[in-house]
């Protein structure tokens, strides 16, 4: 569906900041999260997992926890289905072990008791013996000849030849003659890049609530950001008819890609069957941090050449991505955004995914991208320093506009690049002096952004109001935004309509809210299936008046003959159409099917002034701002918050956050108070400009951008960190003691 | 697991020594709660001391101070007068954990876990803070520097506890001060923690006590240190020798919240920053 140019000014309902229906209960604890879901009879569960980085399983004794009283089942892999391959298999690997646990804290067993403490103490009494095998988790060493090999074969068709056994997948993309690019360059710059992996950091624990039976079929709810998706892996890994599980998603403590994936779920199916009780099973945080999936750790090297004008003449990259003991880190994603905001004649990129003995990645909020904007965005700042250049006229300069290539292929469409970075370099901030000890940094970022499999409905009441059912769980206000659009189509006030996220019974599949896409392909289907409904609504009424389908227009709630010719007749507003539709034709139901592919780019720019203790090591973020292309902002107080969060998590991404393994591979800091994310008073209050630009792809120009906001601040904050500093930072999180050791580097290398 | 409220010293002591298996005296239960539901030590007897009648009182001792053993960080913080004669002490508490945990957390619990990074330590050894120890073979008094044996270690006897914090009189021209390194800016546990404690007679230093947190075994304190500031007018040079000090006597190791050589450095940066602090508290109080 293309963007609508009729409907772009006169929003009734878009554009303001509504109250969000979720708000209420969540703040007053009625809002019923994963963890809340109880039924009769219910088991408790609790989940054995190995201490060790990399083991062969040679044998599980369950006996002695088996005889413990309260004690109702215990799992392992045999409880599983067989014979799976591909993605279904990694997936079942990762969910519990089978051979070789391959990393601290890989499910091996489960166990279901009639108190959570029983279901403790039982795990403990579980007997596993295995044979430790040596172990690798840094990316560069799991590449290197001599690291031990995580699982023979895994490697696709992609890897070139003679790449060590853990190189599992490769990608390569670009266009031009990078040779003579950087032939053609004044100054070259070449550095080499580190980032840590980071999690997501969501406040809410997995957690979920399985019923199934021995007739296989079952219920399960549970908090994610997807549940045809959790209904589609728990039947493959259960084998069970898809159709016979039904999923309800809870509300939501935050996702930001982690819920994307299956933990425990289908741990706690198989504990239902096993024992024909319901089995609720609920991570603790130390879980959270073992055995779900955080982001990829990465090696990067980066060569740009420019010339003294500021054109970049050409760009390389070479990005080896950390993803864990399976096959998936987002390398193609990280190759593809590093010079996406440039138009670039030679560019070439290069990526690898690598396996090591650490838990699967999965998606957190662009993958990839973040850490491949730090690389290549401190090299262009390291350059613009070198010859004397303002950052953001050299972004200008280069700048990626509707009609160049992307660095990774297709020609772009209407982009709003240009206009973040105009925003920037006109915003106070940019020009606001900088305090003793201070330093400024800017940076650009990307994200691609999805469509997706969308299904909607939306369903008149018999007194005029709507009930709106999406299949995309609310990370970030959906539903308001939702009911905003159906609203504006309507014609009827924004209370007016209810909106649900509907379990898998009810609607077609729907794609996990991922891509920043719900407030694009939910939004979409809401404003096509609200038109469905407006049709009906308009027959109805065309039959009433006797007159033509086509001489009935809606406006303002109302039908109403479309000119002088169509006849004289009063508006009939909606409810009057509603009250009556059993005796005109039955129910009145709009919906909407389809996978749009429409999801516009989103490009930001950000600004961040950082101090730098230089005795200490310590930074402190004391200005930021966030500019963003939100295409269409529906909710703009809901879209700040989106750049806001992604701009936090950025700084803690940045500044301290990281997964420490020890030498013997275990995670050494598994609890918030070792694994620092920022706290309130680490953050200053983030400025937002939202940038319009809209979206060809979408009825009123939505781009999504809950991922973009997170594109950026690792960078910006290391050229902020850098020019404070005096030194260039390279490796991530920027801690303290990194610090340090950078400047004395420094003092004694000149 | 056992759980009893005594009502005096002596039924805790009694219950404590012959007790069975895991003992543990709960007063906030900042520490126990957790490493209880962490794994990490589950107690077969807990001992709840907050039934102690004046286990949450603050009061004038002579011209010093007498604190509870259940008093907690917001009570201190709260106190009209022991924040304005100790500072350090009072903002050393005041630093640990949450808004929430300050109603819980006391003194006695951050000196008896024996973490060699708890914040009140360091404040208290500078202070010249002593405790009363009860126990099976009666009662003793002992500097706070002389608790702290080991990580999680500490050298109270079997059914030995701690009855009572006693802070000494401020007297003229003091001051104290207590700084620590985290990478965040609260909610966090000190990478490096330095008190200091000194006396002025005029612009001299007369008296001073330096202590050293998280970078040792055990919080320390550091003669040396007091001594390159004593007899000075905290010039540049007593700061150098101060920060030389501290940073000597450091014997960290390299673990997830800091390295041996940022600690070790550290330690001198906190310490020049908080006898800067502590002297100008004391010039304010002559």
């Amino acid at each position: 569906m293309a963007f609508d140019d009729t409907k772009t000014e006169d929003f009734k309902v878009v554009g303001q900041r509504v109250k969000r229906p979720d708000g209420v209960d969540k703040v007053t604890g009625k809002a019923k999260f994963g963890a809340d879901a109880v039924a009769p009879g219910m088991l408790f569960a609790a989940i054995v997992r190995s201490p060790h980085a990399h083991a062969r399983i040679v044998k599980i004794d369950t006996s002695k926890a088996e005889a413990l009283s309260g004690v109702k089942g215990i799992v392992t892999r045999a409880d599983f289905a067989t014979g799976l391959t591909g993605g279904d298999l990694d997936v079942l690997e990762n969910v519990m072990a089978g051979e070789k646990a391959l990393y601290d804290g890989h499910a091996v067993a489960a166990v279901a008791a009639t108190s959570q403490l029983i279901a403790r103490d039982a795990a403990k009494l579980v007997e596993v013996e295995y044979e430790v095998l040596p172990h690798v988790t840094d990316v560069d060493k799991a590449m290197a000849a001599d690291a031990p090999v995580i699982r023979e074969g895994a490697a696709d068709q992609s890897v070139p030849e003679g790449m060590h056994a853990n190189v599992v997948r490769y990608h390569e993309s670009g266009h031009g003659d990078i040779e003579a690019g950087f032939a053609e360059a004044d100054l070259v710059v070449e550095d080499s890049f580190k980032t840590e992996a980071t999690h997501q950091g969501y406040i809410e624990p997995h957690a979920c609530l399985a019923q199934l039976g021995g007739d296989n079929k079952g219920e399960l709810w549970c908090c994610t950001q997807g549940h045809w998706n959790v209904q589609k892996l728990c039947a493959a890994m259960l084998g069970l008819e898809t159709s016979q599980l039904r999923v309800t998603a809870s509300e939501i403590g935050g996702g930001f890609g982690g819920k994307t994936a299956v933990f425990i779920e289908p741990v706690a199916l198989a504990l239902s069957r096993k024992t024909s009780r319901p089995v609720k099973l609920v991570m603790s945080r130390s879980e959270v941090f073992r055995a779900t999936g955080p982001t990829a750790s990465t090696s990067m090297d980066i060569k740009i050449g420019m010339k003294k004008d500021g054109t970049i003449t050409a760009g390389q990259g070479t990005f080896r991505l950390q993803g864990g003991a399976f096959p998936g880190a987002p390398m193609e994603f990280t190759a593809m955004c590093a010079f996406a905001p440039y138009n670039l004649q030679n560019v070439k990129q290069v990526g690898y995914d690598v396996m090591a003995n650490r838990p699967k990645q999965a998606a957190y909020r662009a993958p990839g991208s973040p850490m491949a904007a730090f690389a290549v965005e401190s090299v262009i700042d390291e350059l613009c320093k070198k010859l004397g250049l303002d950052p953001i006229e050299v972004r200008l300069k280069n700048a990626s506009k509707q009609g160049t290539k992307a660095s990774f292929g297709p020609t772009w469409d209407r982009i709003g690049l240009v206009e973040t970075l105009e925003a920037a370099q006109s915003h106070p901030h940019y020009s606001a002096p900088l305090k003793e000890g201070q330093g400024r940094g800017i940076s650009c970022g990307f994200w691609f952004n999805h469509g997706g499999e969308t299904s909607v409905t939306l369903a008149l009441s018999e007194d005029g109001t709507a009930q709106l059912s999406v299949g995309t769980p609310d990370i970030g206000g959906s539903r308001a935004s939702m009911a905003q659009m159906a609203a504006e189509e309507l014609g009827i006030p924004y209370e007016n309509i209810r909106t649900t996220i509907a379990d898998t019974a009810t609607l077609g599949y729907n794609e996990v809210s991922h891509g920043s896409r719900v407030t694009y392909a939910s939004g979409l289907a809401t404003i096509k299936a609200a038109r469905a409904a407006v049709k009906i609504l308009c027959a109805r009424a065309a039959a009433k008046w006797g007159i033509d389908e086509d001489a009935v227009v809606w406006e303002n709630g109302c039908a109403k003959p479309s000119g002088p010719n169509a006849g004289e007749f009063d508006p009939l507003p909606i409810d009057k159409l509603t009250r009556s539709m059993g005796r005109t034709g039955g129910p009145i139901v709009g919906h909407f099917e389809a996978t749009p592919e429409g999801a516009g780019v989103s490009f930001a720019t950000h600004i961040v002034d950082a101090e730098v203790d230089k005795e200490t090591g310590q930074t402190k973020v004391v200005r930021y701002t966030v500019v963003q292309d939100a295409g269409k902002a529906i909710n703009p107080a809901y879209v700040e918050g989106q750049f806001q969060g992604g701009a936090a998590q950025g700084i803690g991404w940045a500044l301290n956050e990281e997964y420490i393994y020890g030498e013997d591979g275990r995670l050494q800091n598994s609890v918030f108070l070792d694994y620092r994310i920022p706290v309130a008073s680490d953050l200053p209050m983030i400025d937002t400009v939202i940038v319009e630009v809209p979206n060809p792809g979408h009825p009123y120009g939505v781009r999504g951008v809950g991922e973009t906001s997170i594109c950026p601040p690792l960078a910006a904050i290391a050229n902020a960190v850098s020019n404070a500093a005096g030194v260039r930072l390279k490796e991530l999180p920027m801690s303290p003691p990194r610090i340090l050791a950078a400047l004395e580097d420094q003092a004694n290398n000149g | 697991m056992q759980y009893h409220t005594p009502s005096s010293f002596d039924d805790a002591v009694a219950l404590a020594k012959d007790a069975q298996g895991v003992t543990r005296f709960l007063a906030g239960g900042t520490d126990v709660l957790v490493q209880l539901r962490a794994d990490i030590v589950t107690p077969d007897v807990l001992i709840d001391i907050k039934k102690i009648a004046g286990v949450s009182d603050i009061t004038r001792e002579g011209e010093g101070w007498r604190i509870g053993v259940a008093v907690t960080g917001a009570e201190m913080s709260e106190h009209d007068t022991l924040g304005k004669e100790w500072p350090g002490l009072v903002e050393a508490m005041d630093l640990i954990g949450s808004t929430q945990v300050q109603g819980r957390a006391t003194l006695t619990g951050n000196l008896c876990n024996g973490s060699p990074a708890a914040d009140s330590v360091p404040a208290m050894v500078a202070a010249g803070v002593t405790v009363s120890v009860t126990g099976p073979n009666g009662e003793r008094k002992v500097a706070v520097e002389d608790i702290p044996t080991a990580p999680g270690k500490t050298s109270l006897e079997a059914g030995e506890l701690v009855t009572a914090v006693h802070v000494p009189a401020r007297g003229k021209s003091g001051g104290d001060a207590y700084l620590r390194f985290i990478p965040r800016t609260e909610m966090d546990i000190a990478v490096v923690g330095c008190g200091v404690n000194l006396r002025l007679d005029g612009k001299k230093i007369v008296e001073a006590r330096v202590s050293l947190g998280a970078v040792a075994p055990t919080v320390l304190l550091v003669e040396e240190a007091a001594n390159a500031i004593i007899g000075t007018e905290l010039d540049d040079a007593a700061l150098d020798a101060l920060a030389e000090a501290a940073s000597a006597a450091c014997n960290p190791i390299d673990d997830k919240r800091g390295t041996i050589k940022f600690r070790t450095h550290v330690a001198g940066v906190l310490a020049k920053r908080a006898a800067k602090i502590a002297y100008q508290r004391a010039e304010a109080a002559s």
